[in-house]
């Protein structure tokens, strides 16, 4: 049995008008419809560009977000029919890192008083001292951190604190958002390397929620790519660079840049047109129409796709009509639209 | 194991055993750049010396406040400034200085109890608005909408006409123009907060939601409170001398209250134009005290200034 | 903080063109000074060359000096606690001592910027048209339609469809990618000779960020605009620029042609950051190396290599005095690099 498994889940925030009677006009479709499960142990990545909806399907995972439809059931058990208090007790199993490590810290919490928190929710008894030192050792810091306070330390060290408050109740799951995307390059690799140790150490099983492909490939064993809401391709990280299947995949891969010059000259871009569709009113059919290269006269504009697994991709799935024809190069990008003429003069 | 990030932490602070939770860094922080600020030291030693000057008003004043000195005193005469009376007489044969001395004191006293009963109501109604969220907001918030949509003045004649020209309707009245600022600052930040990620971060914990507001939410919301404080003690000196000047202070003419002082003036204006003066400069020192101090704590308290 | 312990190093100038270079910059240095009389030194010693038509890089992490760079060589910096010194030059004119209104016009004219957001950049309460045509009347002498045509024209090249309606757009109403594109087309209104451009990208998407390098690249080779593009991600430099200057806490510590700099990186810095990003076409396998420490973990430059307390090639020499930007090779390689221990070639 999968530790996580996610189940047609929808999250649609309502949009409202008026002041004194509010009604509601339409909804923002942030996840509509995802199926994804997570074996023990394993890593699975979320990509997606900004406003696909990954944050908000991380956080309705955790129970979060008000979930509109769809089940979310960690080690066999739906988390929607717990109550309150059984809720709140299951919260020690699954944790969460934040992107922006500075907001997620209460500014007037020192670090000790930061990692004791969870340990006092869970009814753990004090002092708290032994395990909060211990735990700045898991996440290197020494214990000399644990007297200050949040803006007294550089972003890879905050970092460093909110994945300690992670790890203090010894959780199954951690969903890590945008872990390391608000921190400076150099620093990136060491909360990365961070991640992985303590993944070994304490078998933790991680869903990885970024927008950086390289990173998450890194991390992570299988890759769900995200677009509008939905699930468009799900592939073993080994594979996916290697063989990407649906067209907004292509294109994701494609616009990554690839630190040498060699690799960038040689490459062949598969460039977007326009901007992502809203949430509130998604293009029919399949959600990528109005953006794909690769789009058909036929069912493309009118047929959702579901996700499958294409004939000879064993270990992937896909969410388009057309898979086998891109994969075999039957079927060519459109040109780039990207820019008319330069302007003269 | 791991890299050495915290390597330059491990040299400095010695108290590496202290777990407890300490005098929040926000504010030392604060407190720390409030001492480099000129604006925070100039405000502060204004606020300091009508304090001062309030509290020690017995000792500090040359005559009682209600004294009079009749042996200069004749229609249309003004003794100005001796070496008896250093501020001169007023109209009546009162020592100014001394008026002005004891003045301090009713304008502190209105300034303190109208913003404690303002504060309060206000901070309450904020919490429970930025707390609960919901109808529960929509309903104090169209309630406090209300208050605002009342002018202050037309409140203040209303108060004084129901409790009559008492030094507590004037109280009463600032309180209440106090309380829908209160309420809005409060439940606005509370709402910020709430949705920070830090607060998300708690829920995420298993931490319930009334310890999150208590122990989250709240604290770090009082900055700009703490802030609109100290300017609304500056506005209720100010509201309290122009509600005196308008004759809805207190009823009693011995009240060296300052607002009052320079409504008396008035008449004498262009042979006495220093006994308007007086009551106007404490007016505007004390204010600008209160004001300065508050925008120093505003710049200090602003946590872009932290990163 | 000044002088740099009596020891004369000259530092040889990277990116030297052959013949008359655009932008000429030697020895720029910025200091901050702030109220309590703490002086940061936020550039220090910065000379580089661009030519017209060509793409140069500066790579940098949030600190290193590379966007203070460009605005200090533009004059954008204000004056009030700000000290600028050595020289910048551009075609010949010296930016640095020209008078303001002179050098407005230049910036107008000949060098136009776009920065990383945008939004804070363009006006919110007028229409996107109103600004382009603002700069059309105030640098070009055009009027009323002309103006508007003209400004929809400039909207239509940086791949905004419908232009003539987009003009009544207010900043707001339009996406973080077709902002950037107004930016542009802003930038581009007068034509401009040399196009610095402060991290374009860092708030885009990354298939939106792809368009409009795509667009920055079609526009070098189309109109011979010289563009400095300053970023902190080697892999938009790497498809991008010809020649990369990479910055590390105020002064250019490796500066090379592009596949010179990628194939044979040789200060500590570079290869740093190269180990220590994944590389999507590279085996997952591959583990990360880290920098250890901060980019805050730096030492004065008057003592020896900023980088020395990061670097794991630091050797004794590493600290004392500050060490030199140096050629590799030969002079004709323009590959420079300021280590005392550099990392060997492959």
């Amino acid at each position: 049995m999968s530790l996580l498994e996610v189940r047609g889940l929808q999250v649609h925030f309502p949009i409202k008008r008026g002041i004194v009677l509010e009604r509601t006009v339409g909804a923002v479709r942030a996840v509509d419809g995802v199926d994804l499960a997570v074996e023990r142990g394993r890593t699975l990545g979320i990509v997606g560009e900004s406003g696909c909806g990954k944050s908000t399907l991380g956080r309705a995972i955790l129970q979060l977000e008000p979930v509109t439809a769809g089940t979310v059931a960690f080690d066999g058990e739906d988390l929607a029919r717990l109550k309150p208090t059984a809720m709140r007790a299951m919260r020690r199993r699954m944790q969460m890192v934040f992107q922006d490590p500075l907001a997620s810290l209460d500014p007037r919490q020192s670090v000790a008083s930061v990692l004791s928190e969870p340990l006092r929710t869970h009814g753990e008894k004090g002092p708290y001292d032994k395990r909060v030192r211990e735990l700045l050792d898991l996440v290197g810091l020494p214990s000399s951190a644990a007297s200050r306070y949040p803006h007294e330390f550089s972003g890879g060290q905050r970092q460093r604190v909110g994945i300690a408050r992670a790890i203090a109740l010894s959780p199954e799951l951690i969903v890590a958002d945008e872990p390391v995307s608000a921190l400076d390059v150099s620093i990136q690799a060491q909360v990365v390397n961070l991640l992985e140790e303590l993944q070994e150490r304490l078998s933790l099983t991680y869903l990885v929620i970024a927008h950086d492909l390289a990173v998450v490939r890194h991390i992570s064993d299988d890759i769900a790519v995200m677009y509008l809401g939905t699930i468009v391709e799900v592939a073993p990280s080994e594979d996916l660079y290697a063989r990407p299947l649906h067209p907004y995949t292509i294109a994701l891969l494609s616009a990554i840049p690839i630190p040498d010059p060699e690799v960038e000259d040689r490459r062949e871009r598969v460039l977007l047109r326009g901007d992502l569709p809203s949430a509130a009113d998604p293009p029919s059919g399949c959600r990528f129409h109005t953006r794909c290269p690769y789009r058909q006269p036929t069912r493309c504009d009118d047929e959702v796709p579901v996700l499958r697994t294409p004939e000879g991709f064993p270990g992937q799935a896909v969410a388009c009509h057309w898979a086998e024809q891109v994969a075999s190069g039957q079927l060519r990008p459109a040109s780039s639209p990207v820019v008319a003429t330069a302007p003269d003069g | 194991m791991s890299l050495t990030a915290g390597a330059d932490l491990a040299a400095g602070s010695a108290d590496s055993g202290a777990t407890g939770e300490q005098a929040a860094g926000l504010y030392r922080d604060a407190f720390r750049r409030l001492r480099r600020s000129p604006t925070a030291i100039v405000g502060a030693a204004l606020v300091a010396l009508f304090v001062f000057v309030a509290v020690f008003a017995p000792l500090l004043a040359p005559y009682s406040p209600t004294a009079v000195d009749l042996t200069d005193i004749r229609p249309g005469v003004f003794p100005g400034p001796s070496a008896e009376h250093p501020l001169g007489l007023d109209q009546l044969g009162r020592d100014e200085l001394s008026r002005i001395i004891y003045g301090a004191r009713y304008s502190l006293l209105i300034g303190i109890v109208s913003l404690s009963l303002g504060a309060v109501v206000g901070l309450a109604l904020g919490l429970l608005a930025g707390a609960f969220g919901g109808w529960v907001d929509g309903l104090v918030m169209r309630l406090v909408d209300i208050m605002l949509a009342v002018p202050s003045l037309l409140l203040a004649i209303g108060v004084a006409a129901l409790l009559g020209p008492r030094l507590l309707s004037v109280m009463i009245a600032i309180a209440v123009v106090n309380v829908p600022i209160f309420a809005r600052l409060l439940r606005g930040s509370m709402l910020a907060q709430r949705r920070s990620d830090y607060a998300l971060a708690a829920r995420s914990l298993g931490v319930t939601r009334g310890r999150i507001v208590l122990q989250h939410v709240f604290p770090n919301s009082l900055a700009p409170v703490i802030v609109q404080g100290t300017l609304a003690l500056a506005t209720a000196i100010i509201e309290a001398a122009g509600l005196a000047f308008l004759g809805l202070g207190s009823a009693d003419p011995a009240i060296p209250e300052w607002g009052r002082m320079l409504a008396e003036t008035n008449a004498f204006l262009a042979s006495a134009p220093l006994l308007a003066l007086w009551p106007g400069l404490a007016i505007v020192l004390s204010v600008m005290g209160f004001y300065l101090l508050g925008e120093a704590l505003r710049e200090a308290l602003d946590p872009k200034l932290r990163r | 903080m000044s002088g740099d312990a009596g020891v004369a190093v000259v530092d040889e100038v990277p990116g030297l063109v052959d013949g008359t270079p655009l932008l000429k910059v030697r020895d720029l240095t910025v200091t901050f000074s702030s109220r309590n009389r703490t002086t940061v030194r936020a550039v220090d010693g910065v000379s580089l060359d661009v030519a017209p038509g060509s793409t140069v890089g500066i790579v940098g992490e949030s600190g290193s000096g590379k966007s203070v760079t460009s605005l200090a060589a533009l004059g954008l910096l204000g004056r009030r606690g700000v000290e600028v010194g050595g020289s910048v030059e551009f075609d010949g004119a010296d930016l640095l001592h020209m008078p303001e209104d002179e050098l407005r016009a230049v910036r107008g004219r000949e060098i136009a910027m776009i920065f990383q957001d945008p939004m804070s950049s363009l006006n919110p309460v007028l229409t996107v048209g109103r600004q382009i045509t603002e700069i059309l009347e105030r640098h070009r002498d055009l009027k009323g339609n002309e103006a508007r045509d003209r400004a929809a024209e400039l909207l239509q090249s940086v791949g905004i469809g419908d232009s003539l309606r987009r003009l009544r757009s207010y900043p707001h109403q339009l996406s973080g990618g077709m902002r950037q594109r107004v930016m542009i087309a802003m930038a581009l209104a007068c034509s401009p000779r040399l196009l610095i451009a402060d991290e374009p990208t860092t708030a885009l998407d990354v298939t939106i960020s792809a368009q409009i390098l795509e667009l920055l690249r079609l526009l070098v080779a189309e109109t011979q605009t010289a563009l400095v593009l300053i970023t902190h991600d080697l892999g938009v430099v790497a498809g991008m620029c010809d020649t990369v200057h990479v910055m590390y806490s105020g002064r250019i510590v490796e500066s090379a042609p592009r596949r010179a700099l990628f194939a044979e990186p040789q200060h500590p810095y570079t290869t740093g950051l190269l180990a220590s990003v994944p590389r999507m076409d590279q085996p997952r396998g591959n583990p990360l190396l880290p920098i250890p420490g901060s980019p805050s973990d730096t030492l004065p430059w008057s003592q020896g290599c900023a980088f020395a307390p990061r670097c794991t090639r630091r050797v004794p020499e590493s600290v004392g005095c500050p060490p030199p930007l140096l050629h590799v090779g030969s002079r004709a390689g323009r590959h420079l690099v300021r280590c005392v221990n550099p990392v060997p070639s492959p």
